[in-house]
């Protein structure tokens, strides 16, 4: 009976990811290269935002990125608590610095998209600020991963502070909102509609589909690098046990 | 419970000058900040309700690896588990001794050191409600941050660095409502949110707190 529980054993675990590794990295180099040439190379000029506009086809898919690594790493905690399984912990682990990362990424491209089209590199504004307070959670996350030297409580501890974050960046953003009205526009790509062609308030075709093709190729690069670091952290812990093994013989 | 309390309400006084230093610690920054800004009355009255929201705040996260670090060292953590109290009792009755003796202090001396800062006259007393509010809200997130780095042997940088994102929403909430409140306008939306978080993580944090420790003391 195939389950996908098979893949909480690390062996198992580590065949599917070497066997799956090098095809999800090529599509998300294939995905990357082709929607990113297409974006900045193959789009007409926004007619006000002139060039810059293309900075979206790495801001947008960096930013849902960094969103969705923290989702999965909730997911992972989860699955971590209630079944125990380590690859789920590591995963969760492994994932953090990719999200981080993401997340400076959607705030470097923000700050430079908005210089030329707000006049300024940063602005208090909800969605910057939300972002902002996103990264410290990832850096708390990482720290405190690091900080114990117990693998399971590191897992613990890590996790539950993954479940009471997760709560407390719903509540940041919500309350980063009431705090300050923002320059930011709103969801402009995935509005309802945008698939049927309604032209109306949202980001036209032309940019559109090329942008669906880098999220599509970051969302596989966020997975390759997650397989590829659990991977790294599974044989770094089996390397260490076997280290402890030898020195008890 | 209240055996607990009163114990560790009474080590806080005697012992360890614990009792004052978040107190010292909330003047010294009341006082900088006018050094730091410039003496401006108006830009001072501006600014005074946010300055005492975040001397509160930090007052309270330097006093945090107090609530648990010294139990846990003397080993009276570990009995206090074994007790017939809930680990979720303990903690919020740490949570509320760090309340009592480093949040209501604050509470009670902002309006004071507001005079400082040239607060305007409206605002004295919703600097002190959104404080009186707030406060428990910091204090039982603060429970949960040292629950979180109490086995650790340098937790308080780690800890300040957990805590402070958590700390957001509560600033944010109770400084709006200290600022609405000082300029007179409506409070409020804030202050039903703030009060919301401080309700809501009196319920539901102890349960995440006395799973960390459990984890910790394993």
């Amino acid at each position: 009976m195939a389950s996908i529980w098979e893949y909480a054993n690390p062996v198992k675990f580590i065949r599917t990811a070497d066997r799956l590794l090098p095809w999800l990295s090529g599509l998300a180099l294939v995905l990357m290269a082709v929607g990113l040439f297409w974006g900045f190379f193959l789009t007409p000029e926004d007619y006000r935002q002139g060039a810059t506009v293309k900075i979206i086809y790495l801001h947008v898919p960096a930013a849902l990125m960094a969103i969705n690594a923290w989702l999965m790493m909730l997911i992972a905690s989860l699955i971590w608590i209630v079944r125990r399984h380590h690859v789920s912990a590591l995963a969760a682990r492994a994932a953090a610095p990719v999200g981080a990362l993401m997340t400076v990424i959607a705030l470097a491209t923000g700050a430079i998209w908005g210089q030329p089209m707000w006049g300024t590199w940063w602005a208090w504004d909800p969605r910057l600020t939300s972002f902002l307070i996103l990264f410290l959670f990832y850096l708390g996350y990482m720290a405190l991963w690091s900080a114990i030297e117990n693998d399971d409580t590191a897992a613990d501890l890590t996790s539950i502070l993954c479940l009471v974050g997760s709560v407390f960046a719903v509540l940041s953003r919500y309350a980063v909102n009431f705090w300050n009205q923002g320059l930011h526009q709103g969801a402009s790509v995935m509005r309802a509609g945008a698939i049927a062609g309604d032209t109306e308030e949202r980001v036209s075709n032309v940019y559109a589909v090329p942008l669906f093709v880098c999220m599509a190729g970051f969302a596989v690069l966020f997975v390759a690098l997650v397989f590829l670091r659990t991977q790294t952290e599974i044989r770094a812990r089996r390397t260490r046990a076997l280290l402890a093994r030898e020195r008890m013989a | 419970m209240i055996a607990l309390l009163v114990r560790d309400l009474r080590l806080a006084v005697r012992a360890g000058g614990g009792f004052g230093l978040g107190l010292a610690f909330f003047l010294i920054v009341t006082v900088l900040v006018p050094f730091g800004v410039g003496p401006d009355t108006g830009l001072l009255a501006r600014i005074a309700p946010g300055v005492l929201w975040i001397g509160a705040l930090l007052a309270c996260l330097l006093s945090l690896d107090r609530i648990l670090a010294l139990d846990w060292e003397d080993g009276s953590l570990d009995l206090l588990a074994t007790a017939p109290l809930p680990m979720e009792g303990i903690v919020t009755v740490k949570a509320l001794a760090h309340w009592i003796t480093t949040g209501l202090p604050l509470v009670v001396a902002a309006p004071v050191l507001g005079v400082l800062l040239n607060l305007p006259l409206g605002g004295y007393s919703w600097v002190f409600v959104s404080l009186a509010l707030g406060t428990p809200a910091l204090s039982v997130i603060g429970t949960f941050g040292a629950a979180l780095t109490v086995g650790l042997k340098r937790g308080g940088l780690l800890l300040s660095l957990l805590v402070l994102p958590l700390y957001v929403p509560t600033l944010i909430f109770g400084a709006e409502v200290a600022r609405r409140g000082a300029e007179g306008l409506d409070v409020q939306v804030p202050l039903l949110m703030l009060a919301g978080i401080s309700f809501g993580a009196l319920a539901l944090l102890p349960f995440a707190s006395a799973a960390v420790l459990r984890i910790n003391l394993r």
